[in-house]
């Protein structure tokens, strides 16, 4: 495909066939190389046909392969002419990451590191088919859709400080459970507070690097050494179920013709349909919020219990990154209302935007980008010119390169635990053989994903974790 | 005997062949692909029927509406699918019906359940009705 080198880190595809709008690429020549090894750029392209797009279709630095939208895809559309695609969010609704700092430091738990993950692999359910609290009633569950994070907090699990670190304040409030099918509740009723299977892990990690002293500071990082948490999952069974039933509903009602992929079917933003989706996905976010803080309430109850006390554990911040959201951005010099999709991206606000919580407004929004399995995950910043670049969205993880199914040829779970050991990062988890399916190596170099964000100007770095403790599903 | 399924490489989640002399076999043969990437189904002890009737408008919908029952009857009943027999497809007026029996067992603390399935897509789906009938299928893991 024809691709123009802008910069070093910035390719595009220009408009061409039924393209509306070109299609930027935020990549060095190494990430390029696997985004052009699959159908990203040509998921791009078609993402940049859809009815309504603005200004251009955007692919982040650790983009690989989706379903319909590539992941790492963003889009923005108008909210007349425009559309909304239950494939320009993901199964995953609200996949996302919530980091928590602590006053310890690395010396201090040092002794206790293995406790303290035995510990948390106790009160955190993870894997496959593990039931989360006690069983939900229908009722409860739909207060859960409506009220996100608010209702875990009402509820005893963490405090209202928990929810002014968190995108949205934890609650999307245009979610209606009205709209989720019973189908989804079912799903979700046993699945509420567990971290699941796949690339979600739960790590307690050290800061190895601190980029930016000052934003460390106001994000709560002091010192390298210091001990964080963060916890890496979404809405479970339900948002899949979501995302199911939204896609089979428009193809019952639009039909598939003319699509160049059944996965990108879309509905007219202030359709009917496209109401009830987007009401819905609101309803599956919420989920997710109070599924993470669920999890984060039990991690500071281990951590009280084995140090003797979680107090300084405060939220750094928590991000979603498989969404869709009604957002003002700057377009051909006006101030206009868009419904952009993130899939697979963060959200990158810089200093100013009213939505980042009040303590870090003057500075910019903490964006938390995971790595992968035993690597370090980076705390970056958002930035006014991520505004222009890419509707304030930047990277959300590593991105994957190699199959799991290849992953499992060349590696075994037993043999990564030892060498992780080696490194000095303990690591639990249901399955050795998800484990080699989430083997480092069948990722991007999530150093590399992040450079590219600093260097472009889409998120800046802030500092860097390395994990000790790791917890997979 | 001839191949039932096999998996092919996807850079992010799990992609599979499906074969059969007929639809009906080929569809049987996509259920055991996608049950096989959570668990063994030959050891799956098949004590309990599940009775499953889906409709599609097409036969790719329809296929993706079979499959996430077995995903649905895990997550909401803990209903480890071992094998799908019996199963017919009819045309309708307004597309296809399918109707199979689901065996395997409902105490999955019994086996080792080693892989989530979380979603089937359209991504890359095929459905063949040469000889044999070959489904293609990428589910979300």
């Amino acid at each position: 495909m024809e691709l123009q080198r802008k910069t070093d880190f910035i390719w595009e595809i220009p408009k061409q066939g039924e393209m509306k709008v070109p299609a930027t690429i935020y990549a060095s020549s190494r990430l390029l190389e696997s985004v052009r090894n699959d159908l990203t750029l040509q998921q791009a392209r078609n993402v940049a046909c859809l009815p309504g797009i603005q200004r251009m279709s955007y692919v982040m630095p650790d983009a690989h392969q989706g379903y319909g939208f590539p992941i790492g895809g963003v889009a923005a559309f108008d909210m007349d002419e425009g559309i909304i695609s239950p494939g320009g969010v993901g199964y995953d609704i609200n996949c996302g990451v919530r980091l928590l700092r602590t006053d310890f430091a690395e010396q201090d738990i040092a002794a206790r590191r293995k406790e303290l993950l035995t510990e948390i692999f106790k009160e955190v359910p993870a894997g496959v088919g593990k039931g989360g609290i006690t069983r939900l009633s229908r009722n409860v569950l739909r207060d859960i859709l409506t009220r996100g994070a608010e209702w875990a907090v009402e509820n005893g699990y963490g405090t209202r400080d928990d929810l002014l670190m968190t995108e949205e304040y934890g609650r999307m409030a245009d979610g209606d459970p009205a709209y989720v099918s019973d189908r989804a509740l079912e799903r979700g009723i046993p699945q509420l507070g567990t971290l699941g299977a796949g690339n979600h892990f739960l790590e307690i990690q050290k800061v190895s690097h601190i980029f930016d002293k000052d934003l460390a500071g106001i994000f709560g990082i002091s010192a390298v050494g210091q001990v964080m948490v963060m916890i890496h999952c979404g809405s479970r069974g339900l948002g899949h179920q979501v995302a199911s039933d939204y896609i089979e509903l428009m193809e019952n009602k639009l039909g598939t013709k003319g699509l160049p992929d059944r996965e990108l079917i879309h509905a007219p933003i202030r359709s009917p349909l496209g109401q009830q989706y987007y009401r819905s996905m609101c309803a599956a976010v919420n989920y997710a919020f109070a599924n993470r803080q669920l999890i984060a309430h039990w991690v500071r109850d281990v951590f009280a219990k084995v140090m003797g006390s979680a107090k300084g554990m405060r939220q750094v911040y928590d991000v979603c990154h498989n969404v869709a959201k009604i957002e003002k951005h700057m377009i051909a010099g006006k101030t206009r209302e868009v419904c952009i999709h993130r899939k697979g991206a963060t959200r990158s606000f810089g200093p100013g935007r009213m939505e980042i919580p009040e303590a870090y407004r003057a500075k910019g929004q903490p964006v938390i980008i995971p790595g992968s399995m035993g690597t370090a995950s980076y705390l970056l910043v958002g930035t006014a010119e991520a505004e222009e670049l890419s509707f304030s969205s930047t990277a959300h993880g590593a991105g994957r390169v190699m199959s799991r199914h290849e992953a499992l040829r060349r590696f075994r779970g037993e043999q990564i635990r030892d060498e992780l050991q080696k490194k000095g990062i303990e690591l639990k988890s249901t399955s050795w053989k998800g484990v080699a399916e989430e083997a480092s190596a069948a990722y991007k170099d999530v150093d590399e994903v992040v450079r590219v964000s600093h260097e472009v100007g889409i998120g800046r770095l802030v500092a860097r974790v390395v994990p000790v403790g790791v917890m997979k599903g | 005997m001839a191949e039932k399924f096999r998996y092919l490489d996807h850079t992010a989640d799990a992609k599979f062949q499906a074969y059969g002399r007929t639809l009906e076999e080929a569809f049987s043969n996509a259920a055991l692909a996608t049950v096989s990437l959570m668990w063994d189904p030959t050891e799956v002890e098949q004590t309990l029927d599940h009775p499953v009737v889906v409709q599609g408008r097409d036969l790719e919908q329809l296929l993706v509406r079979f499959l996430g029952e077995i995903i649905y009857l895990f997550e909401t009943r803990a209903f480890l699918v071992a094998a799908a027999n019996e199963l017919t497809v009819e045309k309708t007026d307004d597309g296809f019906r399918l109707r199979a029996i689901f065996r395997g067992d409902d105490r999955p603390a019994r086996y080792a359940v080693f892989g989530e399935v979380k979603a089937v897509t359209y991504s890359e789906m095929r459905i063949d009705l040469g000889c044999p009938v070959t489904i293609q299928v990428v589910v979300d893991i």
